[in-house]
C-alpha cells in the first residue's frame, strides 16, 4: 500500500449523503444472480425439461395419455405442447426451480459473510430486502416464461402451429392459443410468487440456504399431503397447491375467471404474512456472522 | 446532525448472547481527529462493539451514535461519513474485485464510482482488480476491504484488527496508510492486538477486558498513570530482589534475564539503593523506565483473571506477534 503517485486518500471530496434507489438495488440483485451456477441449474431445468419432452414425444409412434384433452392432440397442434409441460412443471419442477434462488437469496449473503458488507453502505436493510424478494419473484417470472417459451418453440417446430381445442372443446385459432398459453403461464406465476416469498422468508429466517430450498420445496410437498387426508377436502380450496391449477379456469370458453381470482387472493394470504414477516425479521436480526 | 456531535459516542452499551454478557455498559467517546485505539483481550468484546456501532446487531441497552446519529434509529442515514469493517471484509467470491467495488459503490449513491480505480491503486491492487475475489489471498482481501471502505470518503473509519494475518511488509503499509489518513484529517477507530501498532498510531485508547470497559483516556495518561518504573542491574540480582520486595513503597518487583524491575516512587527508590548498600549488593545500574503499553494492557487485563491457562495463551499470542511486528 504505497503512498507514492496517488492522490491522498482524504482529499477525495465527502459526498452529501444520498441513499442508493431501491432499484439499483434491485439491479445488482439481479446482476449478482446473473453471476452464481446456481441460477442457470434452474433455468437450465427449465429449458432442458421442454425439449426432452418434444423428443420423445416425436420418437414415440403411439400417443395414449387419453384422459387429457391436449394430450391427445399432441402431434396436431405445437400449442398442446406448453400446455402439457405447464400442467407437469407446475406441480412439483417450477416450484423447486423458483425455491432454489428464492431460499438462497438471504442466506447465501449470511453464508458469504457479505451481509455486513451490504448493509454498511448507504442502503436502509428494508431497501435489500424489497430488492431481494424482487429478484427472487423475477427470477421465477423468467422461470415460467422461458420454459413456456421453448415449450411453445419446440412444440410448434415438431407440430406446427395449428389450432387447439380447449378445456371446454373449443376449436381456438393459433394466435388465440398462443394469447391462452401466455395467460395461463401468467396465472400460474401467481402462487409462484408465494412459494418463491416463502422461500424469501425461510432463507432470512434460517440463514442456510439448503435449509431454506428444502423447507420451502416442503411446503408444497407438506400441502400436497394436507390435500390428501379425508376429511379435509373443506380447506382444500385454501391450499396454495390447489391454486397450481387456477390456470385451467383460461382454457375454456368462456373464461372461467372463477378459480382465477380465488387463487389471487388465497395466494396472497400466503405471500404477503410471508413477506412481511421476512422484511420484519431482516429488520431486526443480528448481522453477527461474517 | 449537530456539527460539533463526536464522530463515535457510546453510553451504557450492553450486549448479551444468553448468559454470555459480551459488553458490559461501556462508555467510550471518539473524538474528531483522533486515532483511538481499541484494545483487549480475544473475547473482550470489541467486534461486537464495533458490530452495535455499525448498526448490524441491536445493543441490548444503551445507544452509540455516530456524529450525533444512532444507527438503530436513522438506519443508513446514521453511516453517513462512515465506513469500516469488523473481523475479516468479505465479499463476492463469484465477482471480481472491481465488480465488488461497482455494486459497493452503487449503493453508496453519489459519486463513489468515480473513485474506484483510485482506492484499488491506494492498496496496490489495480493489477488484480478484475479476478475473481474468491482466488485473493487473505491478505488482497484484507486491502480489497480498505479499499471499499475508502470508497465512502468517510471522516470516520472503523477498523476491526485490519493488520490480522497480514505479513510484515502488510503490516507496515497498513500502519502507513493508516497514519496518512490520520493525518489527514480522518478520524479513525482502530481496534487492535497489536499493541506496538497501536502504541505508534493511536493518541487515545479505551482497554476493554470481558466486557468492561477498564481504561478511556490518552494514551499518554495512561502510561504516565502506569507508574515509574525501574529497572536495576546489580552484583546479585537474586538477593537484590528480595530486597526490593521487603522494601516498604516498592511495588510489583520481578526478575527478568538480566536484573530486577519493580515500580516505585523517588523516595523509595531512595531507600532501596541504601537497603542494597547495607546489604553489601552493588549497584550497576538504575535506569527509570516508562511502563509500555504492553505492561499496562497485562496489568488492566489480566487483574483478578481466574483462567490462568487462557491468560497465558493470551499473552503468548501477544508476544508471537511482537515478534512477528519486529
Ligand atoms: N453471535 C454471538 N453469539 C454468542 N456469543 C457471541 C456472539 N458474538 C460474540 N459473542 C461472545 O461475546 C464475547 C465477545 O466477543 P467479541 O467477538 O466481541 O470479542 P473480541 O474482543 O472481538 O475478540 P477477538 O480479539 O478474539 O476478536 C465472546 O465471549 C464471544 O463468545
Ligand atoms: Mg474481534
Amino acid at each position: 500500500m504505497s503512498s507514492v503517485g496517488v492522490a491522498p486518500a482524504g482529499a477525495l471530496a465527502a459526498p452529501r449523503f444520498k441513499r442508493a434507489a431501491t432499484l439499483t438495488v434491485y439491479r445488482w440483485e439481479l446482476r449478482k444472480l446473473v453471476s452464481q451456477k446456481r441460477t442457470y441449474l434452474g433455468l437450465g431445468l427449465a429449458i432442458i425439461l421442454p425439449l426432452i419432452f418434444v423428443m420423445v414425444q416425436s420418437l414415440r409412434q403411439h400417443h395414449d395419455h387419453g384422459d387429457n384433452i391436449f394430450a391427445s392432440q399432441i402431434t396436431q397442434s405445437g400449442l398442446a405442447t406448453p400446455v402439457l409441460m405447464l400442467l407437469f412443471l407446475s406441480v412439483f419442477m417450477l416450484p423447486l426451480i423458483a425455491s432454489l434462488v428464492a431460499g438462497d437469496i438471504v442466506a447465501a449473503e449470511d453464508g458469504n459473510g457479505t451481509l455486513k458488507t451490504i448493509l454498511t453502505r448507504s442502503v436502509d436493510r428494508g431497501q435489500v430486502f424489497a430488492a431481494k424478494a424482487l429478484a427472487a419473484v423475477t427470477y421465477a417470472t423468467i422461470a415460467v416464461f422461458l420454459s413456456a417459451a421453448v415449450a411453445t418453440a419446440a412444440g410448434v417446430a415438431a407440430w406446427g402451429f395449428n389450432r387447439v381445442i380447449t378445456y371446454s372443446g373449443t376449436v381456438v385459432s393459433p394466435s388465440e392459443g398462443l394469447l391462452l398459453v401466455f395467460a395461463a403461464n401468467a396465472c400460474y406465476l401467481i402462487p409462484l410468487i408465494a412459494v418463491a416469498s416463502i422461500g424469501v422468508l425461510l432463507s432470512t429466517v434460517t440463514r442456510n440456504s439448503a435449509a431454506a430450498v428444502v423447507g420451502a420445496v416442503g411446503v408444497t410437498i407438506l400441502l400436497f399431503i394436507i390435500a390428501q387426508i379425508p376429511g379435509l377436502e373443506g380447506i382444500r380450496p385454501y391450499l396454495l397447491t390447489e391454486q397450481y391449477e387456477a390456470w385451467h379456469g383460461l382454457l375454456r370458453t368462456p373464461t372461467n375467471w372463477s378459480p382465477v381470482s380465488h387463487s389471487a387472493w388465497v395466494c396472497a394470504l400466503y405471500a404477503a404474512p410471508a413477506l412481511l414477516a421476512g422484511y420484519l425479521v431482516f429488520l431486526r436480526r443480528d448481522v453477527a456472522g461474517g | 446532525m449537530a456539527a460539533d456531535a463526536a464522530p463515535v459516542r457510546a453510553r451504557g452499551l450492553v450486549k448479551r448472547y444468553k448468559e454470555v454478557v459480551a459488553v458490559d455498559h461501556v462508555d467510550l467517546t471518539v473524538r474528531a481527529g483522533d486515532v483511538y485505539g481499541f484494545l483487549g483481550p480475544n473475547g473482550a468484546g470489541k467486534t461486537t462493539t464495533l458490530r452495535m456501532a455499525l448498526g448490524l446487531i441491536t445493543p441490548t441497552e444503551g445507544n452509540v451514535e455516530l456524529f450525533g446519529r444512532d444507527p438503530m434509529r436513522h438506519g443508513a442515514r446514521a453511516l453517513e461519513g462512515v465506513a469500516g469493517f469488523v473481523e475479516a471484509p468479505r465479499f463476492y467470491p463469484y465477482l471480481s474485485g472491481h465488480k465488488n467495488l461497482q455494486l459497493l459503490a452503487a449503493l453508496d449513491g453519489a459519486n463513489a464510482r468515480q473513485r474506484i480505480d483510485q482506492v484499488l491503486d491506494i492498496v496496490e491492487l489495480l493489477p488484480r482488480a478484475g479476478h475473481r475475489v474468491g482466488g485473493y489471498s487473505h491478505g488482497m482481501r484484507q486491502r480489497l476491504g480498505i479499499a471499499a471502505a475508502l470508497l465512502r470518503a468517510p471522516r470516520l473509519m472503523i477498523l476491526d484488527e485490519p493488520a490480522t494475518g497480514l505479513d510484515p511488509a502488510g503490516m507496515r503499509d497498513m500502519r502507513l496508510l493508516i497514519r496518512r489518513l490520520a493525518d489527514e484529517g480522518m478520524t479513525v477507530l482502530l481496534s487492535s492486538h497489536q499493541l506496538p501498532e497501536v502504541q505508534e498510531l493511536c493518541d487515545r485508547v479505551a482497554i476493554v477486558d470481558r466486557g468492561r470497559l477498564v481504561y478511556e483516556g490518552a494514551l499518554a495518561d495512561l502510561r504516565r498513570q502506569g507508574g515509574a518504573g525501574y529497572r536495576l542491574r546489580s552484583t546479585d540480582d537474586a538477593r537484590a530482589l528480595q530486597i526490593a520486595r521487603a522494601q516498604p513503597g516498592v511495588e510489583r518487583a520481578s526478575g527478568g534475564e538480566v536484573g530486577i524491575a519493580f515500580q516505585a516512587d523517588e523516595h523509595a527508590v531512595a531507600q532501596l539503593s541504601l537497603a542494597l548498600a547495607r546489604a553489601g549488593v552493588g549497584i550497576l545500574a538504575l535506569t527509570p523506565e516508562l511502563a509500555t503499553l504492553e505492561d499496562l494492557f497485562f496489568r488492566l487485563t489480566e487483574d483478578g483473571h481466574g483462567d490462568d491457562a487462557r491468560l497465558q495463551a493470551t499473552a503468548a499470542a501477544a508476544a508471537e506477534q511482537l515478534v512477528e511486528a519486529q
